[in-house]
């Protein structure tokens, strides 16, 4: 994301220019924007022209709105942003207070003004501006007859595709059926791999599995690539890495992105990042429960004691829309921050960010030990 | 291949099919079968018998097994000796035995079993479907699937110095199948303590195994008199299907033999009174229309032509054959490990895990369901949202752990702490969980068999349990047009 024009004050109003480059951009702005800012952007609207004969006609019009926001839509396929709301400027095509809903586009400046930019809000700003983190792996987890084909950035995870396939088991005296469907199978997955994985920006293309279906399924690749002469494939040997996983379920992404093998390969994936804190946090559930906590109300506590290590929480309660319950988290963030604490937003499209949603969407490492007083207070989980 | 060659059988069964077969039933309806009289009969009087072979990887389980078939006849000397060779040829000369069960081209290149293989053969007294089951750590979901259908098991464990220890330890998988097998409701277990002869038949080695297994085992759930150690070597063929002749065995041991001892296994009651339940663990096409389905029958009885119902898809089909142990029937109940060969439905819509039923009583299909589970040794804890792998039958499916409802009370099932916060090793607990895709199934109090599961995380077992109450939509309306985009995936492009 480029940054255009920055005209910012902490905790008061102010507005931002900011230019997408790339779909995880539009996964942060989707994280900036809230009911009640106001975004200017280009549009296309179409218009009802009446011409003096009476007869009507439409055409569309491509015009620079700026919306007092109401709806944000985010599909994460696709990432593509659709946000709704009033016109709230004079424009030669829209009413004041017409209804209109703006799909963000590509390398298209917008404008964001809010009245309060809080600190997670700015932090955002500065992740998405920040051209170091862009590292990009794909992989995919596969078992016999099933595989996800996944692409994971800083931000996001996202499923590509998914292969599944019933595959005969052996049986007594034929296994001919079993090897041609595992043939065929493959086959699929190589294709997927050559649809969905652009070369150019992926740096590594993790193969996990179980068993030895991953070291079939390498050898099987280039054995095609070979014979298909298949050039984009042979070049790109080197990024293919052959990694263990427990199974073809998306959710063994995270042993992957965990492996040593892989860690020192990719110095720095913020994903592998997050999975280790949680995985730190699950390690201290199970060593010294009181020192770990989740649930809103018991980190709040924890925090009021100056006792928070380490926060995690995700970024789906930063999308919550009520303002006062925003406020409380950001709060929480702020105070963990200025106690010398650590504070991780975890990504909702990250396979660990996803496991913490379910947890109620945050957690904390404490310092010291706190008795868990109120055992009884029913948790919204 | 395996030739039958048991022709005292095949006698017998021609004996049968001479005698008065049960008239092909015309209209709809279910012929009122006198189904245990048919089923004593078919079998000459011996029943059948589900019988699993598990254990730590080079245990020697096939090895064992494929000798054993060897020594009772069911392989023919042309083919093993065909084995021998290749196996030396490959430099795997003391494989030979084992290609006799592992007989894809990736098991026989890497010296391991990947899948469980499935053969028969007879004793005295019963007819034993046998199911040799991986013992790697990475196979185990496959290793489920054959213990989810068996009635009893060999547990095969190394003698060797240093092997049987390292089997044993947490990372080894003798622990993992003898909890995985208990689980899964076998209650009869026969240990096969292998590779004696390495060690010398030595007394005091077989005596220090038995007591460390005994004791886990007892712990497991297993009752002692239901348990059985012999030892055997599966190499040399020893103690195998006769009593061994070996001076070091014979001075100190003189229980049956490997053979002896299965055929001593009591055969379970088989449900065959309640509404027919079958749990397909392969889909294939075979010759002629229609395509096949094989599974172990766990309640009720089929006959060709019958109407069964296939769930979670919900669509129906005709029985068009029956095919048990490579020999077509009328019919065939619970306890039968079949094919099927169904006409009058996609062959698309059906996949591993789902379950024909009886379409007059059909089992329920739901996301969401209520069970008691019991926790292994866990290394992190259970925490609300807890992504796992639910293992019911043949049916591996994505769920997580959606509630944590209350920790009960080990034994007296009494509830110690309600919503709790987390769930550690070694407790009992009542959760909800929730899958990504429909499944069939049963609660634990109507079909034993049919209700209980097992939960595994990274690559391991954290938990077994059992259904008590189903919740959320039963029948959904499953999106069969969810499987055929799945598969379709592979040739269109659907992820954008």
């Amino acid at each position: 994301m480029k940054l255009v024009h920055k005209d910012i004050e902490k905790d008061n109003a102010g507005q931002v220019t900011l230019i997408p480059e790339e779909a995880e951009d539009m996964w942060h702005t989707y994280n900036l924007l809230q009911v009640g800012d106001s975004l200017r952007a280009s549009t296309i609207r179409k218009v009802q022209t009446e011409s003096s004969t009476g007869s009507v006609g439409s055409s569309r019009v491509r015009t620079t709105l700026t919306l007092c926001v109401e709806t944000i839509d985010f599909d994460s396929q696709a990432c593509q942003l659709r946000v709704k709301g009033t016109n709230i400027q004079e424009n030669q095509y829209v009413k004041m207070g017409a209804y209109h809903t703006i799909e963000l586009e590509l390398n298209r400046k917008f404008t964001l003004a809010k009245k309060v930019w809080d600190s997670v809000v700015l932090d955002r700003i500065e992740q998405a501006c920040d051209p170091a983190q862009k590292a990009d792996v794909a992989a995919v987890v596969m078992q016999e007859g099933l595989a996800n084909l996944v692409l994971v950035t800083p931000a996001m995870t996202l499923l590509r595709a998914k292969v599944e396939v019933t595959i005969p088991r052996k049986r007594k005296g034929s296994c001919t059926q079993h090897d041609k469907a595992l043939e065929r199978f493959y086959e699929a997955v190589m294709q997927g791999i050559l649809r969905h994985f652009s070369f150019d920006v992926v740096k590594c293309i993790l193969v996990a599995s179980p068993g030895f279906v991953k070291d079939q399924f390498i050898s099987y690749l280039f054995k095609e690539a070979v014979r298909q002469d298949c050039k984009i494939l042979l070049e790109n040997r080197s990024k293919f890495m052959v990694v263990h996983s427990s199974s073809g379920h998306k959710y063994s992404l995270k042993e992957v992105l965990c492996d040593p093998a892989v860690t020192a390969r990719l110095s720095d994936t913020k994903a592998a990042g997050e999975v280790k804190a949680f995985e730190d946090f699950y390690k201290m559930l199970q060593q010294e429960p009181d020192r770990a906590f989740y649930g809103l109300a018991h980190v709040e506590r924890a925090s009021e004691a100056l006792a928070v290590d380490i926060l995690l929480i995700s970024d789906k309660l930063f999308r919550h829309q009520d303002i006062a319950t925003r406020s409380r988290y950001v709060r929480l963030v702020d105070n963990v921050k200025e106690n010398g604490g650590n504070v991780r937003i975890f990504s909702s499209l990250h396979v660990s960010g996803d496991q913490l949603n379910q947890l109620s969407g945050v957690a904390a490492i404490l310092r010291f030990p706190i008795a868990d007083v109120s055992e009884q207070s029913s948790e919204e989980c | 291949g395996v030739s039958a060659e048991t022709p005292s059988k095949s006698l017998a069964m021609n004996e049968d099919s001479a005698a008065p077969t049960p008239t092909r039933p015309t209209g709809k309806s279910k012929q009122q079968l006198n189904i245990r009289a048919e089923l004593e009969k078919r079998q000459g009087g011996k029943p059948l018998l589900n019988l699993v072979v598990i254990g730590h990887v080079d245990a020697g389980k096939s090895t064992l097994m494929g000798h054993l078939l060897y020594l009772l006849g069911n392989v023919n000397k042309r083919t093993m000796h065909k084995y021998e060779q290749e196996s030396k040829k490959a430099g795997k000369a003391s494989f030979a035995y084992a290609w006799v069960l592992d007989e894809t081209g990736e098991e026989r290149d890497r010296g391991v079993t990947m899948d469980v293989g499935m053969t028969k053969f007879e004793t005295d007294s019963k007819v034993i479907t046998l199911m040799d089951a991986p013992g790697h750590k990475d196979f185990i979901p496959n290793m489920i699937t054959g213990a989810a259908q068996a009635d009893v098991a060999v547990l095969v464990v190394d003698a060797s110095r240093g092997e049987f220890e390292a089997g044993f330890e947490a990372g080894g998988q003798t622990r993992e199948h003898g909890l995985l097998v208990r689980s899964l409701g076998v209650t009869q277990l026969a240990v096969a303590v292998n590779k004696m002869d390495q060690v010398n038949w030595y007394q005091e080695r077989f005596r220090d195994i038995v007591s460390k297994l005994g004791h886990f085992l007892k712990q497991a759930g297993f009752k002692d008199s239901d348990v059985f150690y012999i030892p055997t070597s599966g190499l040399s063929g020893e103690n195998l299907t006769t009593r061994s002749k070996v001076a070091d065995l014979t001075a100190w041991y003189t229980g049956p033999c490997l053979l002896e001892q299965i055929d001593a296994f009591k055969p379970p009651q088989r449900s065959v009174e309640k509404p027919f339940r079958l749990c397909v663990s392969d889909v294939f096409k075979d010759q002629g229309s229609g395509f096949c389905v094989t599974g172990k029958i766990e309640a009720g009885f089929i006959q060709t032509g019958d109407k069964v119902l296939a769930m979670p898809p919900n669509e129906t089909c005709t029985v068009k054959g029956i095919t048990l142990h490579d020999e077509a029937l009328d019919w065939a109940a619970a306890g039968d490990h079949v094919s099927l060969t169904v006409t009058g439905m996609d062959i698309i819509k059906i996949n591993v895990g789902c379950i024909f039923c009886d379409p007059k009583e059909a089992i329920r299909a739901c996301t969401r369901f209520r069970a008691r589970i019991l926790l292994f040794n866990i290394e992190v804890p259970i925490t609300q949202g807890f992504p796992v792998l639910l293992h019911y039958q043949t049916v591996s499916e994505p769920a997580t752990i959606r509630k944590l409802v209350s920790v009960l009370h080990k034994s007296s099932g009494e509830v110690l702490k309600k919503k709790p916060k987390c769930l550690s090793k070694g407790q009992n607990a009542v959760v909800e969980i929730q899958t990504q895709r429909p499944v069939a199934l049963e609660l634990y109090k109507d079909y034993k068999e049919l209700g209980r599961f097992m939960l595994r995380y990274v690559g391991s077992t954290i938990a077994a349990g059992v259904v008590t109450e189903v919740k959320g939509s039963t029948y959904p309306p499953f999106p069969t047009k969810h499987i055929v985009i799945l598969y379709s995936s592979a040739f269109f492009d659907i992820a954008s």
